[in-house]
């Protein structure tokens, strides 16, 4: 078999850099002395494996964990978690968290003056499926200023934390919704270089798995760095 | 065919209440035997804490074994997060790891992996935990050899009277070194 080592897989030629300036925050915060490149070892290779006790009743939908009907408009946000060498990511956690409908997260250090909704929270957890799926039923978040440069507003986003297999996969990152016009002057969107890389946190508008008279539906299909291999075999890599 | 990865976004400063475990400082429950604390902050380039960093470990069982290995405690989750407080600093309650032997026999100090998240942060930060103790596996360590002399020290957690200490400085003069994986 011609698999690839984690190691030896192709990177994403499209990853941010540490230090982007026009997204002010990274100034004091990305690192200045080259990385150290790291051969990978068990280590790297394994990683936490997390099962349904971490996922609550209502956590794949974030319109039904309140009393009543969030406000906004209801989407189905879905698609698979694969590897570089398009398997399968099976029964791994995904951790989503947004704003609410008027751009407003139900966090403390959120001082933007638009209205909380007090049936939204804005937090999603679900395990992928054995073909690697996920859903949840949300709703639209609204799009927020975040005092980064004068007249700044994040466009509307999705965030969305995983875990994969292995220590190597794990990744935080953002979807996107097709034609926000806030995409084109939004530092952190753009921090990723080439434009296959932007792509790749877009989401497309699905209109086969729109819920009729319900919700609208989104897809966005989310690639990990590596094969989904048995962390603790021998691979080409190690030979 | 081989897809390119989907590319990293900041965690941002509102994920607390999405990414906040009640258990995630416990790699072990309180009361297990010979248990310490890994305590640290996160520091910017002015010296400055980082109060909405998300931190999280990744370690082998006294055993050196990790969680699912053959031989592993199935018990040991080996998993650890904590977002830092407004002073920067996180805490892990933990076992020593062992040392991990791979499947050809070569031997890695016992070490703790740590991502950092943050605001200003596009993609995490990679980087190790070692032990003051244990500089005769260290001389070994494959990951410590390919890190220069004079930047090892940044990796190495100092004792403390209820465990360890580990400071991950983001940038500037002590640096912490930080993997590209």
């Amino acid at each position: 078999m011609s698999a690839q080592a984690p190691d030896q897989a192709p990177r994403t030629v499209s990853e941010p850099p540490y230090l982007y300036p026009a997204y002010g925050s990274t100034r004091l915060r990305a690192p200045s002395r080259p990385l150290v490149h790291l051969r990978q070892t068990l280590t790297e290779l394994s990683g936490p494996v997390f099962g349904s006790e971490r996922i609550g009743p209502h956590d794949a939908d974030l319109t039904g964990q309140h009393g009543g009907e969030p406000q906004g408009q209801r989407i189905v946000v879905f698609g698979r978690v694969l590897d570089s060498d398009e398997r399968p990511v099976r029964n791994s956690l995904v951790e989503v968290w947004q704003a609410n409908a008027a751009g407003r997260y139900a966090h403390e250090v959120d001082d933007h003056p638009a209205p909380l909704d007090p049936n939204f929270s804005g937090i999603g957890r679900c395990l992928t499926d054995a073909a690697g799926r996920y859903r949840f039923t949300t709703i639209r978040p609204g799009a927020y200023p975040w005092r980064n440069h004068p007249n700044a507003w994040r466009p509307a986003h999705v965030h969305f934390s995983l875990f994969g297999t292995a220590f190597v996969q794990r990744l935080v990152t953002q979807m996107y919704f097709p034609g926000d016009p806030l995409l084109d002057l939004d530092p952190i969107f753009n921090a990723i270089p080439d434009p296959k890389g932007r792509e790749r946190v877009m989401a497309r508008f699905d209109i086969h798995e729109t819920v009729p008279e319900w919700a609208l539906a989104y897809r966005f299909d989310i690639v990990l760095r590596g094969r989904q291999a048995t962390p603790f075999e021998t691979t080409d890599d190690e030979a | 065919m081989t897809q390119a990865a989907t590319p990293s976004q900041t965690v941002g400063p509102f994920f607390g209440p999405a990414l906040t475990w009640p258990d995630g400082p416990f790699v072990v429950a309180p009361g297990t035997a010979g248990a310490f604390w890994l305590r640290g902050t996160v520091l910017d380039g002015a010296g400055e804490p980082v109060g909405d960093a998300l931190v999280e470990t990744w370690q082998a069982d006294p055993a050196g074994r990790y969680h699912g290995m053959e031989g592993g405690d199935p018990d040991f989750r080996g998993y650890g997060r904590c977002p830092t407080d407004g002073t920067g600093s996180y805490a892990f309650l933990t076992l020593k790891p062992g040392i991990v032997t791979d499947p050809q026999g070569r031997g890695q100090a016992p070490h703790v992996a740590v991502s950092v998240f943050a605001r200003g942060l596009l993609k995490r930060v990679v980087t190790r935990v070692y032990f003051p103790e244990d500089g005769a596996a260290q001389s070994g360590d494959p990951a410590l050899s390919a890190i220069d002399e004079d930047r090892r020290a940044t990796l190495l957690a100092a004792a403390t009277d209820d465990g360890y200490r580990f400071d991950v400085r983001l940038q500037g003069d002590r640096e912490t070194v930080f993997f590209d994986l």
